[in-house]
């Protein structure tokens, strides 16, 4: 039975690989893929356009502002000086921020009443808005502690002491970076399986297939391992890339990794060849794909959390299976954790990976055109 | 002569069209995909964090800490959970069943009277970074509304040097909804336009019939907008569609004009469709085009394009990247339409690029479909 299942890998690994499209498809793209998005996939802000409207030229509206040019989160743009000026900045997108200084700031500070300033924001990308408005939060609480030291202010009672677990530095990189592994490799395995027998239904060759001594089981086996292999040799290139080009620690062990990159795969596979084996034309198949493709990225916790997403939304994200894989990369990566913390994330991928897979066999056999 | 083209591109226009009319994966990918796909990510996608479950360990319960941690029971931003302990409260957290602990130790109390700057420990689960700087926003909220509050009780006058009054343009509620679903349609149309031609035109060539088609009398320009025409229309047709479903089903306001909304659309929907027409044609093979559609559209238009990724958070080099992104220029369109009116500095530029990007993806597919033939 082995040398069977063998001589399919070779002739499915050899369908692949042998069209030179094809091979700079699987190759290329997914390696200019983790440098790109590996950079470009972040919350974190920098060099934030912003202007300053200062009515109040004085040293401590000097020493604020000189905070904000010092702070690598912001990047000075414009001075203004009136608040004609303000609206078409921010229409225009060319400042993300405008620090007004009201006249009365210094005057106000040196009596002991809260300097008046106002922080314009805009709000078309509200997550942006939302991380400047804490930068300049932090900016100007520093401030007030430091005039408060200089002036004898009353020190609060209490204070937060804030640290953050497994990502000490807030860096959004260490949070993308390990989900990008998963991203790929579903991208790729899911590419290699899903047209397989599409493919030879569309061609014919599928039927011959069946006629031949090998029972459906050993065409799963022969269909899967293909796309096994390619996936696990991809995920590897990017863990690899991940740890020594990005720098993302990775504090766990290969074991939990890997585990849960064979069950993800086989889960995913899973899904390829069931979609395969349910069209009749390469077209269906592709369809299919996207439509199974685009909403578990979004769906998976990727870029934005699955606890922010209404209950049902929540619920169907069980059936994804990259919802669990990617609770395992970043668990391994950053968490350090064990392949036994891991658990209730292994399983349901299995349940997936056997559950599509069997399905996808049965269905070998029932849709014959 | 010109009659006789007239002819000609009626005859290929009816043929496309019964094409679309008897093979539904035109429609599906048209209609169908669009509204789904909005409907299940305008509902899933979101960056707002509600209800975060936290984890309270207080050492040494009385009545400072209760006043404390009372803030925590009040906001709707959090659901507070008991520990006995720190150690169980970590636990809780590498379990994932809370985001964050507040630590208040057994002294706090004490020092809290002594005026001895009482530490309260704040712990995050750091993993996503961008959701753990949002809750550690609100836990700083909740913090200094408690301590306005004991200060005033305890007649001690808190000075705060300096308050910022912020204020939020075009989206006062910083609701993450109101800024994805617009990104979410550029994202969704890149799809489906590219798809429609990708897919479609390639079986014509994989098919052969696409050949066929190029021997008849028929130029290559006659044959080009025979393919576009259908497609745009049912393209356009899934625009009105996702742009009805965000005003009406998400609320998101519609400052802008629509006319404007419309022309930016066709004007990027030619875009898409010339990309796909390129795709197909260099490719000339499903398997290909499908892999190709995939890859240079709907993960460049869902990480390169702002639609969750901020540009301007780009290293420059990534952002020179951007500028090939078709759904670069549309997602800022569609913000700006969306949320802040008809800004024409914004919206007039982007334009003008994705009419370049449209003639030069459309030119290149006439340029492969003619050299293919030599």
């Amino acid at each position: 039975m082995w040398h069977r299942v063998f001589a399919l890998v070779t002739k499915e690994l050899l369908a692949v690989f042998k069209d030179v499209k094809s091979r700079i498809v699987l190759i290329v793209p997914p390696l200019l893929q983790l440098v790109v998005f590996g950079y470009a996939a972040t919350y974190d802000l920098n060099h934030v356009p912003f202007a300053v409207y200062n009515e109040d030229p004085s040293q401590p509206s000097r020493e604020l502002v000189a905070r904000f040019e010092g702070a690598p989160a912001f990047q000075e743009i414009a001075r203004i000086h009136n608040n004609a000026e303000i609206a078409p900045l921010i229409n225009e997108r060319k400042a993300l921020m405008v620090l007004h200084i009201d006249r009365r700031f210094s005057r106000d500070l040196l009596r002991g009443i809260p300097g008046p300033i106002e922080i314009i924001l805009d709000g078309r990308n509200s997550n942006t808005a939302l991380l400047a408005a804490g930068y300049a939060n932090t900016i100007l609480s520093d401030f007030n502690s430091w005039w408060a030291a200089r002036h004898g202010g009353v020190e609060p009672p209490a204070r937060l002491d804030i640290r953050a677990r497994f990502n000490e530095n807030l860096e959004s990189r260490w949070f993308i970076v390990p989900a990008i592994v998963a991203l790929l490799t579903q991208v790729v395995a899911l590419l290699v399986t899903a047209l397989s027998v599409a493919r030879e239904r569309e061609a014919g060759t599928f039927d011959q297939l069946l006629v031949t001594p090998m029972r459906p089981i050993d065409i799963l086996i022969g269909k899967s391992i293909p796309g096994l292999l390619i996936g696990v040799v991809e995920a590897t290139f990017i863990i690899t890339v991940g740890v020594l080009w990005f720098e993302v620690p990775l504090r766990g062990g290969f074991v939990a990794l890997y585990l849960g990159l064979f069950l993800f795969l086989l889960s995913v596979i899973g899904v390829g060849l069931m979609v395969s084996s349910l069209s009749v034309t390469q077209q269906q198949a592709l369809l299919g794909t996207f439509l199974f493709m685009v909403p578990s990225v979004i769906l998976s916790g990727f870029a934005t959390p699955i606890a922010n997403m209404p209950l049902l939304v929540q619920y169907l994200t069980y059936l994804n299976p990259m919802r669990y894989f990617l609770i395992v990369v970043r668990g391994v990566f950053l968490e350090g954790s064990s392949s036994y913390s891991l658990t209730p994330q292994y399983w349901p991928m299995l349940l997936i990976g056997v559950a599509t897979l069997a399905m996808a066999g049965w269905l070998f056999r029932r849709r014959l055109y | 002569m010109n009659r006789e083209r007239l002819m000609r591109l009626r005859g290929l226009l009816r043929k496309e069209l019964l094409q679309v009319v008897r093979d539904p994966s035109s429609i599906a990918i048209a209609f169908v995909m669009p509204v789904i796909l909005l409907l299940i990510f305008g509902y899933g996608v979101s960056l707002d964090a509600k209800r975060i479950p936290i984890a309270l360990v207080v050492e040494q319960p009385n009545r400072d800490s209760a006043s404390f941690t009372a803030g925590f029971f009040q906001s709707p931003y959090f659901v507070p959970l008991r520990f006995s302990n720190i150690q169980e409260a970590d636990v809780a957290m590498r379990a994932r069943l809370v985001e964050g602990i507040v630590w208040l130790r057994s002294d706090f109390s004490r020092r809290l009277l002594s005026n001895g700057n009482a530490p309260i420990g704040l712990i995050v689960d750091g993993v996503d970074a961008n959701n753990a700087r949002i809750v550690e926003g609100y836990l700083q909220q909740v913090w200094a509304a408690w301590i306005a509050k004991f200060s005033a009780s305890r007649g001690l006058s808190l000075k705060t040097p300096v308050k910022a009054e912020v204020r939020v343009w075009f989206n006062p509620a910083l609701n993450s909804t109101d800024f994805l679903v617009p990104g979410l349609i550029a994202v969704i149309m890149t799809l489906s336009g590219a798809l429609l031609t990708a897919m479609v035109v390639a079986r014509e060539w994989e098919r052969g019939t696409m050949e066929a088609l190029l021997v008849t009398p028929a130029s290559i320009h006659e044959i080009i907008l025979s393919k576009l025409v259908p497609y745009f229309v049912l393209g356009m047709g899934g625009m009105i569609l996702s742009v009805a479903m965000a005003v009406w089903l998400f609320d998101v306001p519609l400052h802008g004009s629509l006319w404007l909304l419309m022309a930016a659309s066709s004007v990027f929907l030619l875009c898409a469709l010339g990309m796909g027409l390129l795709i197909s044609t260099v490719s000339k093979n499903q398997f290909v085009a499908g892999q190709v559609a995939l890859i240079v559209t709907f993960l460049p238009a869902f990480m390169l394009s702002g639609f969750v990724f901020d540009i301007r958070s780009m290293p420059a080099a990534i952002q020179l990247i951007t500028y090939l992104v078709a759904a670069r220029y549309f997602v800022t369109i569609l913000q700006s339409v969306f949320l802040a009116g008809n800004v024409w500095s914004v919206v007039l530029p982007n334009i003008l690029a994705l009419t370049a990007m449209a003639t030069i993806f459309l030119g290149l597919a006439r340029w492969s479909a003619r050299k293919s033939l030599e």
